[in-house]
């Protein structure tokens, strides 16, 4: 009965909010909001729109950030995966590189920001021996006007993304044996896995990618960390908006909510010419039988590029936790002077309300999302079907739109309805973008399961239901927990839906996080950006820590 | 439909169009019955017939008897149909103890008396004192005893054996294959052997179905 009902469930919650939501950022925007004293349609708010400064810079810029980041980010997979799959570097490479996903991507801008600003770490290690300077020099690289900081924000943390969904795909191909094959024509390790493997990859990695060109294009904790501020990308200037005091704004809020829906679907239909162009190039070149045989150099360099961001981020985060003890740390000094608990000590009242309700929401929305999609599993296995493509369409839904677009309407449908802004709607409207994340992390080691373990069970005389409780469960609950820990990351990093569900009221770390930006004390976003990889962190040690608690002398769960 | 053994009544299992096999047999309790086929013939789908866990991609029709019960009317958790497959799959997160209380009946009742009759399964195959090891600590053959020692313990209608000796090397398997043999004459089970090593044709002696090209 329950996983019968579980599917159209997991479907209401995913499609749901985001169809209503998308309805109810359209009445406003066409000028229908009666508690705001809007009760006929005009197209007002969009004239209002377009008379905002700086409006088609806003679009450029989200539009530019998001695609430039996504291609850089495919294309460093593509040559890592290419250059190196299979050997010893590749796994070291992947260890360094997984924890990475977990950290909030706030965290990860600030970490970057703190790396690379005129006053950052970077500086302070080459100054003033190397630089001469003594002072910061007077340069604009976080917030430059071009955006490249963004993007660089961007690709750090897409990079882990694509990888992690590149390395589930690949098992499903015959990579090695194919490569081999390529490379006994002779082609390069590169060409020969670009040529052949690569194309297989990509077709399975397709939506996850999807979802990337649409976060990047319509980002807002990151874009307001890193991104340009006059003007500032479209994402950004369109939460301002909306948290104008002056109500009437809201309309034309909504309507660049639409707006940013147009500049994501028009980043996207971008990319699928762009996928069309690269498979054209990769056609033209296999059939010419251009072979790139000699690709060492480009095989290192990509393992070069990607040790070294990833080396700037995990450095960042490293300078972060500094800043939140440091006590004097003048300019071209590289360590402070001395390590202080002042700061911890003088945020912790401020910090107790929004730790928990960090807490809670991502607890509620994780045990909810993980509930779900192992039922959703088990109804699998009943009928014996895969929802198949039309049900990964509706898990990667809530992914593939801006934010912005249905939670504006969101927000208004739960004020009419009378819905409080609190904790409860906040974790709901997390549990929208953990579940997907959830289940399709946990879904790859489920349909793997060998099942012959359930035939050598029902042998023995046991009921499915004792199968799966006694046997499937337990021996899938090292996944289960990982998936957990993927959901409880994804809550705590979450931005947009809490400030919008909860109307401002529901403060957690990463809100307060990103109220602190513009504020420049490094110290305190230490702090809330240091709890901000803490609390992922701990949830992966929790997930990877109890099996080895529970099954402490079964060495088979532990592999 | 009467006799002590497994009688099989025309059973036909196809895929799509293709037919795998077609067969009629009675199987005496204690006797084998062998089917051979080369890789891709459908020849474990036999196995999964009576064990209840046929793919939905085939379609099979008959039926399977054994002691006058029809069991593939049964559910697959009711046929009591044990199987043993090429790998031991023993469940990873239980003690080799655990694997078998598992597999014995719910009524033998009392800790001390489930535990002494897993013990005493465990002295019966030459695995004395091993009910606390993990089993990813035990040897291939030890490992394929304990396997036995489980799917005997549920006290079966049948046995149900796929390749099941393939990934043990040759004086292993022919330990292992006698000790199976053995305990299934004494316990008067019949089995069906799906296999492609015509040593263990021999060995197991009975009928022989070969299906395939």
């Amino acid at each position: 009965m329950l996983t019968r009902l579980a599917p159209a469930v997991a479907i209401a919650l995913l499609a749901g909010p985001v169809l209503f939501g998308l309805f109810g950022t359209a009445l406003p925007a066409f000028g229908y909001l009666p508690a705001l004293g809007g009760d006929a349609f005009s197209i007002d708010a969009f004239r209002a729109l377009a008379t905002q400064p700086g409006l088609s810079r806003s679009v450029a810029l989200s539009l530019l950030t998001g695609l430039a980041s996504s291609i850089i980010a495919v294309a460093i997979v593509a040559l890592l995966t290419a250059a190196w799959s299979g050997t010893r570097a590749f796994t070291v490479m992947r260890h360094l590189i997984s924890p990475l996903l977990a950290v909030p991507h706030a965290a990860a801008a600030f970490g970057l920001a703190f790396m690379i600003a005129p006053s950052g770490f970077l500086a302070r290690l080459f100054s003033p021996w190397a630089t001469g300077w003594t002072r910061p020099p007077d340069w604009l690289i976080v917030n430059d006007p071009l955006g490249l900081s963004l993007v660089a924000g961007l690709v750090v943390k897409e990079v882990p993304f694509i990888l992690l969904v590149t390395l589930a795909a690949l098992p499903l191909m015959r990579a090695a044996e194919t490569l081999h094959v390529a490379q006994g024509l002779g082609h390069g390790r590169i060409a020969g896995f670009l040529l052949t493997v690569w194309p297989q990859v990509y077709r399975q990695i397709r939506l996850a990618v999807f979802a990337v060109v649409a976060f990047a294009t319509s980002v807002v904790d990151v874009a307001a960390i890193l991104g340009p501020t006059t003007p500032a990308p479209l994402s950004v200037r369109l939460v301002e908006w909306m948290a104008d005091p002056d109500l009437a704004m809201r309309f034309m809020a909504s309507a660049g909510a639409l707006l940013q829906l147009g500049v994501t679907l028009t980043a996207l239909a971008i990319w699928i010419a762009l996928e069309r162009l690269a498979a054209g190039i990769a056609r033209a070149i296999a059939s010419r039988g251009m072979r790139f045989s000699r690709d060492a150099a480009a095989r290192n360099a990509a393992l070069g590029v990607s040790l070294a961001s990833m080396a700037v981020v995990a450095g960042g985060l490293l300078v972060l936790a500094l800043w939140s003890v440091a006590g004097l740390w003048q300019f071209p000094d590289a360590l402070p002077t001395k390590l202080v608990v002042k700061t911890w000590v003088d945020t912790a009242p401020r910090i107790v309300d929004p730790l928990w309700s960090t807490i809670l929401a991502a607890s509620f929305a994780t045990i909810v999302a993980v509930v779900l999609a192992v039922l959703c599993l088990v109804r699998e296995l009943e009928t014996g079907k895969t929802g198949g493509t039309r049900a990964l369409l509706f898990i990667y839904l809530p992914l593939l739109m801006p934010q912005a677009a249905f939670l504006f309407g969101l927000q208004f449908l739960f004020l009419s309805a009378g819905v409080t802004p609190g904790l409860v709607a906040v974790s709901f409207a997390h549990l929208v973008f953990v579940l997907p994340y959830v289940f399709l992390s946990l879904s790859d080691p489920w349909r793997a399961f060998d099942r012959r373990y359930e035939a050598v069970a029902a042998g023995l005389g046991k009921s499915p239901r004792a199968t799966g409780l006694r046997v499937r469960l337990p021996m899938l609950l090292p996944a289960i927990l990982t998936a957990a820990a993927v959901g409880f990351a994804v809550s705590v990093g979450q931005y947009l839906p809490t400030l919008l569900i909860g109307a401002g009221r529901v403060p957690t770390i990463t809100t307060e996080a990103v109220a602190l930006a513009s504020g420049g004390n490094r110290r305190v976003i230490g702090v809330y950006a240091f709890l901000q990889m803490l609390l992922p962190f701990l949830g992966f040690a929790l997930a990877t820590g109890l099996p080895a608690l529970l099954f402490a002398n079964r060495r088979a769960m532990r592999a | 439909m009467t006799g002590e053994g497994l009688v099989l009544e025309r059973v036909r299992i196809a895929l799509g169009t293709r037919e795998l096999l077609s067969l009629d047999a009675n199987v005496q309790p204690g006797a084998v019955l062998t089917v051979m086929g080369p890789a891709g013939s459908g020849k474990s789908s036999l196995l999964a017939f009576l064990g209840g866990f046929l793919d939905p991609a085939f379609t099979a029709s008959g039926s399977a008897f054994v002691g006058g019960v029809e069991i593939t009317a049964l559910d697959a958790s009711l046929r009591r149909a044990g199987i043993l497959f090429q790998d031991p799959l023993l469940f990873p997160h239980m003690s080799v103890g655990g694997n078998l209380l598992f597999a014995l009946s719910p009524s033998v009742r009392g800790r001390a008396a489930r535990r002494e009759r897993a013990e005493a399964a465990l002295a019966d195959i030459g695995l004395d004192g091993m009910f606390e090891r993990d089993p990813a600590t035990l040897s291939g053959g030890q490992k394929a005893r304990v396997a036995l020692a489980r799917v005997l313990l549920a006290e079966p209608r049948l046995l149900l054996l796929d390749e099941p000796f393939s990934k043990l090397d040759t004086q292993l398997r022919q330990q292992v294959r006698e000790l199976v043999f053995a305990r299934a004459e004494a316990r008067r089970l019949p089995v069906v052997l799906v296999t492609h090593d015509e040593a263990d044709a021999t060995a197991a002696g009975g009928r022989l179905v070969t299906i395939g090209d």
